[in-house]
C-alpha cells in the first residue's frame, strides 16, 4: 500500500526468482499520475532505443501503442462520466452530479504476460520462454524475426523492431525486467512508480490485492470500477492486469482475448481435408481422363 | 472555391457537432475522443510481412500441388507430365526458402526454425513441412532424371526406380500439406478478418495451388485432359469460395475483405481463378484459363496479406469480433 516506503514490495529485495514464485504487476489507474516515469525507466534500464518523436494530439499520450521500442505506455483516457463522486465541469459546481461531466484516467499498460500466451506458442524458433516466475521472455539471441509472434499477441504487444534502429529485426517486449528479477530487484518501472500505481509482487497477493481496491473504490463512489484480468477466456488470465475505470475497449484492451491456438484443430482438419481432397481429385482425373 | 457561405457552413458545422473534420484536419482527443477504442489505435499487430510472403503462398502452393500431380502422373504413366511437375516442384523447394529467408528480420538466424519441433505453432509446423518437400523432390527430381536417361544399368537402375517412387510419394505427401498449411498459418492468429476465415483458408489456398499447377503444366504444353478436368474442378470450387465470401457474414468484424483496396485484391482474385477459367475452359480456351487463374491465385495471396495489415490496424473490427 501506498506509504509502505522501503518495505513496499516494489521496493525491498526477493527470491521470487530462486523460490521460482508467480509475480505479477497490478497497475491502477486510480493513483496514477501521469508521470511517465515507467516509461523512462524502462527505456534507460532495458536499452530501448528511441523511436522517434511523434505529436499525437492524443490528450497527453504522444506514445501511442505498446511496441517494439515501447514497454510501458502511459494511457491518457478521456470520457464524458464522472470519476468517484468528483465535482467537474465550470457549470457544474455545487452540483455533484455535473452537467458536463468529465473525467481523465491515466494507466500505465504493459505486456500481460498471459497464462496461455499467443506469442510463445507461435515461436517457430522457441526464441520466447516461460520464466521461473511465470513470465514470458523473449530470448533475443535465438529470435531470428519470423514476426508470427505479432500476429498472434491478441493484445497487440509484440512486434519487430523496424530498421534503422539498434537491434532491428528481432521481436521485443516486456522482458518483466527479467535480469533484474534474477539479481533480486523490482523491475524498474515498479521501482520508479511515485504513487505505486505500478505493484509489483507475489501473483496471489497481487490478485487479493486488486480485488480489495476495487471493492474499496467502488464502497467511494467509482461504481464502473473493475478488474481486466481475462481470466474467462482461453487466456486463462495475466500476470500484469489492470484497474480499469469503465470499459475496456476505451483502453484499447480487447474485451474478450483469445489466444489463436484455439482456431488450430478446425483450420488443420481442414487442411487435411484439403490435402486429401485435392490427391483425389488428381488422381480420379488421371484416372477417368486418361 | 473558398467563399463566405462556406465559411457560415463550418461555423454552423461546429455549432451543431461540436467538432469539424477535413481536409487533414481532426480532432483527435479532447474533450471527448471520437474514434473507436483507444484514440483508433489498433488493438492487434498487423502483419509485418512484405512481398515476399504472397509471392512464397503462391510459390509453395504451386510446387507443392505439382508434387501430388507428378504422383498422379507417374501411377497413370504420363512420365513427362511427372518429369515436367517434378520440375516445377524442384524450382518451388529452392525459391520458398529463399522467399521466407529474405523475409525474416534477421535472415542470418534462419537455421533456429528448425530448432525446435512445437505442433502448437503452424510456423514451425510450416518450416518443417518446407523442409522436408525439398528433402523429398530434390532427390525425387534427381532419380527420376536419371531414370529418365538411363546412364546405369541393373540392379542400380532398379533401385533408382523404387527410389524415384518413394521420394515422389513423399513429395506428394508433403506438397499437399505445404499447399494448405499456409491456410492455417494465417488462420491461426489474433487478425479479425484471418481467424474469422480459419476454416476457408486453407481450402482457398489447396485449390488455388492445385489449379496453379495444372495451369503451369498445360502453359508448359501438357495439354492433356487430367490438367484440363483438374482446372475444371478447382475453378468450380473458387467460383463456390467467391459467392461464399460474398456473403457478408461477420459485418465490420471481417470488413478489410468486403471494403477498401484488400477487399477489391480478394475479389479480383476470386473472378481470375473461379468464374474466368471456368467459362474459358468451358469453351475450350485453354492457355488463357490458366494464364487467367495464374494471375488470380497471385493477387488474391497479395489480397489475403493485404486484408490482414487493414483488419489488423481496425479496432472496431477487433472489438466486433469478440462481442
Amino acid at each position: 500500500m501506498i506509504g509502505e516506503g522501503t518495505h513496499s514490495t516494489n521496493q525491498r529485495g526477493h527470491t521470487y526468482v530462486r523460490d521460482n514464485v508467480e509475480v505479477g504487476f497490478f497497475t491502477d489507474p486510480t493513483v496514477c499520475i501521469g508521470c511517465k516515469a515507467c516509461e523512462v525507466a524502462c527505456k534507460e534500464w532495458n536499452h530501448v532505443p528511441d523511436d522517434g518523436f511523434v505529436w499525437s494530439g492524443n490528450s497527453y499520450d504522444n506514445t501511442g501503442h505498446l511496441g517494439a521500442s515501447t514497454w510501458r505506455h502511459v494511457m491518457f483516457v478521456e470520457q464524458d462520466r464522472q470519476k468517484g463522486g468528483q465535482i467537474v465541469g465550470s457549470h457544474s459546481l455545487g452540483n455533484p452530479n455535473g452537467e458536463e461531466p468529465f473525467r481523465w484516467i491515466f494507466l500505465s499498460d504493459v505486456c500481460k504476460h498471459c497464462e496461455e500466451a499467443g506469442c510463445l506458442e507461435a515461436c517457430p524458433t522457441g526464441a520466447i520462454v516461460r520464466t521461473e516466475v511465470g513470465s514470458v521472455l523473449v530470448q533475443n539471441d535465438v529470435c531470428n524475426g519470423c514476426g508470427y509472434c505479432g500476429v498472434s499477441c491478441p493484445f497487440g504487444v509484440i512486434d519487430r523492431r523496424p530498421q534503422p534502429l539498434p537491434e532491428a529485426g528481432g521481436a521485443f517486449k516486456c522482458t518483466f525486467c527479467y535480469d533484474r528479477q534474477k539479481s533480486g530487484l523490482p523491475p524498474a518501472c515498479a521501482k520508479v512508480c511515485p504513487t505505486e500505481s505500478i505493484v509489483f509482487g507475489r501473483l496471489d497477493d497481487l490478485r487479493a490485492r486488486a480485488t480489495q481496491r476495487v471493492h474499496q473504490l467502488r464502497e467511494h463512489g467509482y461504481s464502473d470500477a473493475q478488474l481486466y484480468d481475462p481470466t474467462e477466456t482461453s487466456v486463462r488470465g495475466t500476470h500484469a492486469f489492470f484497474l480499469i475505470l469503465g470499459e475496456p475497449e476505451a483502453y484499447g484492451l480487447p474485451p474478450k482475448p483469445q489466444i489463436p491456438t484455439i482456431h488450430l484443430k478446425a483450420a488443420w482438419t481442414a487442411a487435411f481435408a484439403t490435402a486429401i481432397g485435392t490427391i483425389a481429385v488428381t488422381l480420379a482425373s488421371f484416372a477417368f481422363f486418361s | 472555391m473558398p467563399n463566405e457561405s462556406r465559411i457560415d457552413q463550418l461555423r454552423e458545422e461546429a455549432w451543431a457537432k461540436g467538432a469539424v473534420t477535413g481536409r487533414g484536419v481532426d480532432v483527435a482527443g479532447g474533450p471527448i475522443p471520437r474514434k473507436p477504442g483507444y484514440y483508433g489505435q489498433p488493438i492487434v499487430r498487423p502483419p509485418v510481412w512484405t512481398w515476399e510472403i504472397p509471392i512464397y503462398f503462391f510459390v509453395g502452393g504451386l510446387g507443392g500441388m505439382s508434387a501430388v500431380i507428378a504422383l498422379a502422373a507417374m501411377l497413370f504413366h504420363h512420365f513427362d507430365v511427372a518429369r515436367s511437375a517434378m520440375w516445377v516442384a524442384g524450382v518451388a523447394s529452392v525459391l520458398s526458402p529463399i522467399l521466407l529467408i529474405l523475409d525474416l528480420g534477421r535472415p542470418h538466424l534462419f537455421i533456429n526454425m528448425l530448432r525446435v519441433f512445437k505442433p502448437q505453432s503452424a510456423m514451425s509446423m510450416g518450416a518443417w513441412i518446407l523442409t522436408a518437400f525439398g528433402m523429398c523432390v530434390v532427390p525425387g527430381l534427381t532419380t527420376l532424371e536419371l531414370q529418365t536417361f538411363h546412364p546405369f544399368a541393373g540392379a542400380i537402375d532398379q533401385i533408382l526406380g523404387v527410389a524415384a517412387g518413394i521420394l515422389i510419394l513423399g513429395s506428394a505427401i508433403f506438397g499437399m500439406l505445404l499447399a494448405t498449411y499456409t491456410g492455417v498459418l494465417i488462420g491461426a492468429t489474433a487478425i479479425p478478418a484471418w481467424f474469422l476465415h480459419h476454416k476457408l483458408l486453407p481450402i482457398h489456398f489447396g485449390a488455388a495451388g492445385l489449379g496453379s499447377a495444372a495451369g503451369l503444366l498445360e502453359l508448359l504444353g501438357h495439354r492433356i485432359a487430367p490438367l484440363n478436368a483438374i482446372g475444371l474442378f478447382v475453378a468450380a470450387v473458387e467460383t463456390v469460395l467467391l459467392i461464399w465470401l460474398s456473403i457478408n457474414k461477420h459485418g465490420v468484424a471481417d470488413r478489410a475483405i468486403h471494403a477498401h483496396g484488400s477487399g477489391w485484391l480478394i475479389r479480383i482474385g476470386e473472378v481470375f481463378t473461379g468464374p474466368i477459367p471456368l467459362v474459358l475452359r468451358f469453351f475450350g480456351v485453354i492457355p488463357l484459363a490458366a494464364v487467367s487463374f495464374l494471375i488470380g491465385a497471385l493477387v488474391s495471396r497479395f489480397g489475403w496479406i493485404a486484408v490482414g495489415k487493414i483488419s489488423g490496424r481496425d479496432p472496431e473490427s477487433v472489438l466486433a469480433s469478440q462481442r
